[in-house]
């Protein structure tokens, strides 16, 4: 792959002339939170090692969005989610839990939505540093080598710019005066010290690599039913979990019309009650620690037929988030102790 | 607009009309629909085993399997039980009035595996709605199979569905049918008892060469399976399928996952053998 170096002077302006490829989105404070959103000043970027609350999912697979319109004619489909756009400040677990989210939606018959969105918009990467929570060493996806059209590693007064796309090459060429393609010996020392500095800088890990099996082993494990007892089944580990596709779908009448109205979509939990709630009322999934089994069955094991790998990527949002502390490190130290850890 | 219009939306269900619909008992209601488009109508094939998901604008989607065989294109067959909200808005409609619908999605039953061989099919209640399916497509296509034994078990003779299709077929050479009932009134000449009563009337079969299929409500598959592993058919010749939650039916929504499993894509005929392999099927 092609790597340059660019001075980090030049960032603010390469990033703002990238507007030209699409509407530019980033992670910006808002109420307090960081959130991936549109930026209308490049001003408002924060480049950081803390994650956006939300994952970056909800720019291509969005919380709620009207998939058609239904008329007497029958369903027109509505593709005015789909813009250009460029998405700046990515990091390696997100553009990693992007490629695991392609596994599904991209799977023939492709979700027109989500491709339409993936194929316009353009992943601007950044490095970052370990936080307290970030798990990312032990998943294996604190390195990224696909996924991206540009990657920028931030090596104190310059950046190694990793090109990965077509698209990305047209980016650089337009401010072709930034970038200098002699990456000497002392940058390249300097980048292997980073990755040694970082790599020693992470907090917490857990065997991801034993998971598949333990999963496998615990399946009638007490613990189930332990965690099932402190579980709120409030849904919020699905939020927030990068690769948690799951979405529900709903008819909505237009206001005084009985036979006009939209078809609208929007994120689902495994958690809730409902989930697996047939007519007829049977639930095939009424208990609390099945719920729960099932969800960490698809971050630890695996993760659909032809998808393969287990879902984590070990961004540590389930770590942040979860009231009562049911995450991956909670649940995969318990199956490896096979028993809870105390709160 | 970015997207090309050419692209198909797998998700935009397409008209079709009911032609023709009657009661089959109390709540239950048997349904024929036709793509309007004529070409989409004679074109439209499936696996019998397979569903479709079905819309009515305002209500919503939800999958019915389907009852017709593909061995009689043109016109789709669905039993339909009256149970929510988007199956009490179907049983408002009239003949002539439009539905929308997508698919088929799913598997279907293993046929390459069924051919030459014995075929068991065994259906309990509801069940029978996609058996029927595989039952014609066998009778249709009968060079294809050696002997056919047909088992259907209802709680009474008034839930007992299709009852005049089924005692037709009955008077055929060229099929064993056998059906019970839990509770018979004073008409009813047939075997009493739950649907495995009816497995000590079966002739001798090899197991080796024999396929088993079976769909019924959640409780009765142990049973029937039992019966079958008793007189050793192996596992991955036995074949069910499983009803779930279902948002899209092309593996996107998640809602009918079991363990890494979709029903919609890798089901929702799974075999024995898969039913034990990931735990959580039945």
């Amino acid at each position: 792959m092609r790597i340059l170096k660019m001075q980090s002077k030049f960032l603010e302006v390469f990033l703002e002339s990238l507007d030209k490829f699409g509407k530019i989105y980033g992670p910006k404070q808002k109420n307090g939170v960081l959130s991936y959103d549109r930026l209308e000043n490049i001003s408002e970027l924060v480049i950081t090692d803390e994650h956006p609350m939300i994952p970056i999912k909800k720019l291509f697979h969005p919380m709620q969005f009207t998939m058609m319109h239904f008329n007497e004619k029958g369903f027109e489909p509505d593709y005015s989610v789909i813009e250009k756009r460029v998405v700046l400040g990515v990091h390696p677990c997100e553009i990693h839990s992007l490629l695991k989210l392609d596994k599904v939606f991209l799977r023939e018959p492709k979700d027109p939505y989500y491709a339409g969105l993936r194929e316009n918009t353009a992943i601007i990467g950044f490095s970052c540093l370990p936080l307290e929570n970030h798990l990312c060493y032990s998943t294996d996806t604190d390195i990224v080598s696909e996924g991206f059209d540009l990657f920028f590693v931030n090596l104190n007064g310059f950046y190694l710019v990793w090109v990965g796309s077509s698209l990305g090459y047209d980016m650089i060429h337009e401010k072709e005066e930034f970038f200098d393609e002699n990456v000497t010996r002392e940058d390249i020392q300097k980048y292997v010290d980073w990755r040694q500095k970082r790599n020693k800088m992470f907090k917490k890990s857990f065997e991801f690599d034993n998971m598949p099996d333990l999963m496998d082993l615990g399946y009638k494990s007490e613990i189930w039913d332990e965690f099932a007892e402190k579980c709120l089944s409030c849904g919020q580990c699905s939020m927030a979990c990068p690769t948690c596709n799951c979405y529900n779908v709903t008819d909505v009448f237009d206001v005084s019309n009985e036979t006009v109205g939209r078809r609208n979509r929007m994120w689902d939990s495994c958690m809730f009650v409902d989930y697996s709630l047939v007519a007829g009322n049977h639930n095939f999934r009424a208990s609390r620690a099945d719920r729960l089994r099932l969800w960490y069955g698809h971050k630890l094991k695996s993760w659909g037929v032809d998808y393969g790998l287990p879902g984590c990527v070990g961004c540590g949002r389930c770590v942040d988030s979860c009231p009562v502390d049911i995450n991956v490190l909670t649940i995969s130290e318990a199956l490896t102790a096979k028993e809870v850890p105390n709160q | 607009m970015i997207v090309e219009e050419k692209i198909e939306n797998p998700f935009k269900p397409k008209a079709a009309r009911i032609v023709r619909q009657y009661d089959l008992i109390r709540d239950h209601r048997f349904f024929q629909i036709r793509h309007i488009d004529m070409k989409k109508a004679m074109s439209f094939t499936y696996n019998p085993g397979q569903f479709i998901m079905m819309s009515i604008p305002g209500v919503g989607e939800a999958p019915f399997s389907i009852s017709s065989t593909p061995s009689r294109p043109g016109i789709l067959e669905l039993g339909v039980r009256k149970v929510g909200k988007l199956t009490e808005a179907l049983f408002q409609k009239k003949d002539n009035n439009v539905v929308y619908i997508r698919g088929p999605y799913g598997n279907g039953f293993k046929l390459d595996q069924m051919f030459n061989k014995d075929l068991i099919i065994v259906a309990g209640g509801l069940g029978v709605i996609p058996l029927r399916s595989i039952l014609y497509y066998a009778l249709d296509n009968r060079d294809m199979f050696n002997r056919i034994f047909f088992l259907y078990g209802a709680r009474n003779p008034d839930e007992f569905l299709f009852k005049r299709e089924f005692f037709q077929i009955k008077d055929r050479e060229d099929i064993d049918c056998l059906y019970t009932v839990d509770k018979p009134d004073k008409d009813w000449k047939e075997s009493v008892g739950v649907v495995t009563k009816l497995f000590k009337d079966l002739p001798a079969i090899d197991p080796r060469e024999t396929n088993a299929v079976v769909v019924g409500p959640p409780v009765m598959y142990k049973f029937v399976i039992d019966e079958f592993l008793k007189l050793k058919i192996p596992k991955n010749q036995i074949q069910l399928s499983l009803e779930r939650r279902m948002k899209c039916g092309i593996g996107k929504c998640g809602h009918c996952a079991i363990e890494h499993l979709y029903t919609c894509m890798d089901g929702p005929v799974f075999t024995y053998w898969d039913t034990l392999h990931f735990k959580e099927l039945i």
